[in-house]
This record gives C-alpha cells, structure tokens and sequence, in this order.
C-alpha cells in the first residue's frame, strides 16, 4: 500500500469515522434521554408516542432506514441531506431508539420510595428528575450504554455504502486501487476493534465517575 | 422530484417476493449458524486449558468489536485470494452467523452460569461423563432459559440481513434499488421494504416477549 493511500483515503477515513461516532451517539444520547424519560410520563398520550416511536425505530433496518432519508427524502420533499448528516440522522435516531429502553430500564430501576421522597419534598417533576432519579439511574444504565456505543461505532461503517469516505469506504477505495483485499481489510478491521477498546475503557471511567459521586465503588455497594 | 405512485408498488410486488424469499433464507441459515458455531465459543470459554480458553475469547471479543459489514467484505474479496470462493448468498450467510455466533455465545455463557452448582454435583455425584453431563443435564436447562435472548439475536440479525446489498445480493432491499432504480420510483419500493420490515419485526419482538413470560414464570 502507498503512503498516499494512507494519508489521502485511510487517515482521514479514520477521522471521519470517529467523527460520526460522536455526532450520532450525541444526537442518539439526546433522543434516548427525551424518549426514555417520556416513556416514564404520567400522562398516557406521550408514553404511547413515545413508545411508537421507539417500536418503529427498533423494528427498521438502520440501513434501510439511512437509504430512506438519503434517496426518498430528497424526491418526497425536495430537501437532501449531505450523506453525513443524513448518516448521522438514520444512526441517531435509531440507536436512539435503543438507549431510550435502556433509559426507561435504568429509570425504573431507581427505588420507588426515592420518587416518593421528592415528592414530599414539593419537587417538581422536573427537579425529582434530574436531581433525584437520573443521578441514581446513570451509573445503572452505563454498561449497556458502553454496549450501544460499540454497536454504534461499527453502524458507521454503513455509511461507506452511501459514499461517505470513512474508514471503510476507504478500505473500499484501497482495494480496488491495490488489489490487495486481505492486507487492506485486516488493517481496517484492527483498526475497529482498537476504536472499540478505547470507547469500552472510556465508558469504563465514566461509569466509575458517576458511581464515585453517588458514594458507590465501581463493583457495587457502599464504600 | 416525482410524485408517489401506488402502481409502482404492485409492479414491484413479484420482485418484492424474489428478495423476501432470499433474506429469509439468509436469515434462516445465518440463525442457525450462529446458534450452532455460538455454543461451541461457549463451550469453549468452558475449557479448562489456556490454550483454548483465550484464542477463543480473543476471537470472539475481536469479531464482537468490528463491523459486520466490513467483515462481510472481508470473507468476501479476502478469502478468494486463499482460494475459498463462495456465492454472495452463502458470504453474506457465514457473514451474518459468524458475527452473531459471537453475541449467542454470551447468551449460551450467561445460560450455562444459570444452572444451579447443585446440578452439577448431582452430574458428579451420578458419576456420568463429561459429554453426558453437558447433553443430559447443563444445556438441556441453560437453552432452555436463553431461548428468548437467542430470538432476540434472530430479529437483529434480521435487520442486519439488508447488509447483503454491498456485495450486490439481491435481497429484499437489493431488489428494492435494482427495481427502484430501473423505474426511477425508488421512493416507493424503499419506503416498501422498509415498512416490511416493521411489520416482520414487531410481531417477532411481541413474540419474543410472550416467550420470555412463559419460560420465566
């Protein structure tokens, strides 16, 4: 392989695909947390929404679903997206669907006595939420969190098959340049798991950040 | 920008039928690869030697971390070079089963550990042997327990079927953007395929879920 390979397709493919981890699993943050407190709502209404959008979000193909914004959005309404952002909507929006169960999971998780607390307390919902429940139901929902954002990161690789020069499409361009697929595609594949174990360590730290502010060592119980 | 039309839907139709009988049959054949090839990493994380134990966690963790769809195109442009020639059907197959062996592992994993020491001892106390033990006793009750996480595995890797496009199978979506594309209403036959899959995914998962009850109760 050439070095002009590397430092023309492979270095910033690489680049772009950290860059659409962290975007979607901003946007899939934002929608997991919106989704998942909704799910958890008094009112019936915004728990069936909310629950229709995640059963569709869930039951569609991520693929499918960015081909549908990249090629039938644009003929339906006139409007495109540039392949990134529309990568980054399809992959948010769908893995959102999967942290907001996981949201919802860690929610209901939190003892029911703590909700009552607050409410004696005269907390608002909104205040019950944010410095009761979601302090306690974080740490909860981070490994599987880490989980999703491992599935996240390799959902990125989809977005070479609309055109987006990530790691992969360039693996794509490496080879039909240099004919050498095993060479080209085991590098591209290191380079993935590599990714991976720098987000699973990362998460790691976070969690016990967030478990170290509720008092909690990182395997458990009171320290 | 084209106006929606319903007669490119039904002109689809036949077309539609040809790929739902091929990611099925993807689905079908990867499911049971999977199933097969994740008992025996599970098995496998079981072994008391090293020299089994950690080739297999390697192995797994590292197919666990990587993308499906480079994998994909991994089996498919590498192994010819070594002289294993597949069809994409049958790539795309061992693809799909191969990643997803590596998550019915961690099931099988969990299954097993679920069996409670007692029965274990009553295995040993029985004085059967080591294949008995696994055949008669250990997996009759940990499958038993795993059977709605292994069919939540079977929706994803439904849903990861639609990967097959990228070494041009012509699955449900493929058929959707050759037709699509032949026509020019690829609005039509996307929003199709993807509407299909929801209406295969969601019974699935409600499915799934009555199981769960069933087998917990």
């Amino acid at each position: 392989m050439t070095p002009g390979l590397w430092q023309h397709w492979v270095l910033p493919g690489i680049w772009i695909t950290v860059q659409l981890t962290v975007y979607s699993a901003v946007l899939a943050a934002v929608v997991a947390f919106g989704i998942g407190t909704a799910r958890t709502h008094h009112s019936r209404v915004v728990r069936f929404l909310a629950g229709f959008y995640t059963e569709v979000f869930r039951g569609t193909s991520a693929l499918v679903l960015m081909f549908w914004i990249f090629f039938v959005l644009p003929n339906l309404f006139g409007w495109a997206l540039v392949p990134m952002w529309a990568a980054v909507l399809a992959l948010g929006l769908s893995y959102g669907a999967y942290g907001a169960e996981i949201v919802r999971g860690g929610l209901q998780a939190v003892s029911p006595a703590q909700r009552e607390a607050g409410i004696a307390l005269n907390f608002t919902p909104w205040q019950r939420l944010r410095l009761i429940l979601l302090p306690q139901a974080v740490p909860e929902m981070m490994p599987p969190f880490s989980n999703l954002l491992v599935e996240l990161l390799k959902g990125t690789a989809l977005v070479s098959l609309l055109g987006v020069g990530d790691v992969s499409f360039a693996a794509y361009l490496v080879r039909l340049a240099t004919q050498e697929s095993s060479q080209i595609y085991s590098i591209i594949l290191v380079i993935y798991f590599v990714i991976a174990f720098v987000l699973t360590r990362g998460m790691r730290a976070l969690e016990r950040k967030t478990r170290a502010n509720l008092g909690l060592t990182a395997t458990g119980g009171a320290r | 920008m084209n106006t929606w039309d319903w007669s490119a839907v039904s002109d689809f139709m036949p077309y539609f039928w040809d790929g739902l009988l091929v990611t099925l049959r993807i689905l079908v054949l990867g499911s049971v690869l999977s199933f097969a090839l994740g008992l025996v990493w599970a098995l496998g994380y079981r072994t008391t030697t090293r020299f089994v134990r950690w080739p297999v966690n390697f192995i797994t963790e590292f197919i666990r971390n990587t993308p499906l769809l480079v994998q994909l195109f991994f089996l498919y442009f590498v192994l010819p070079d070594w002289g294993i020639q597949f069809s994409a059907i049958t790539t795309g197959t061992v693809a799909i089963g191969l990643h997803y062996s590596t998550y019915t592992a961690q099931v099988y994993r969990a299954g097993i550990d679920a069996v409670p020491v007692g029965q274990w001892e009553a295995a040993t106390a029985l004085s059967l042997p080591v294949g008995r033990t696994w055949t008669a006793v250990i997996l009759p009750q940990a499958v038993r327990r795993v059977l709605p996480a292994l069919g939540n595995y079977v929706i994803a890797m439904l849903k990861d079927t639609p990967l097959v496009v990228a070494i041009s199978v012509l699955d449900l979506l493929g058929e959707a953007r050759q037709q699509g594309g032949l026509t020019f209403h690829s609005n039509e036959t996307i929003t199709v395929v993807g509407i299909a899959f929801i209406v295969i995914a969601y019974p699935a998962s409600l499915l799934v879920r009555a199981l769960e009850r069933r087998l917990v109760r």
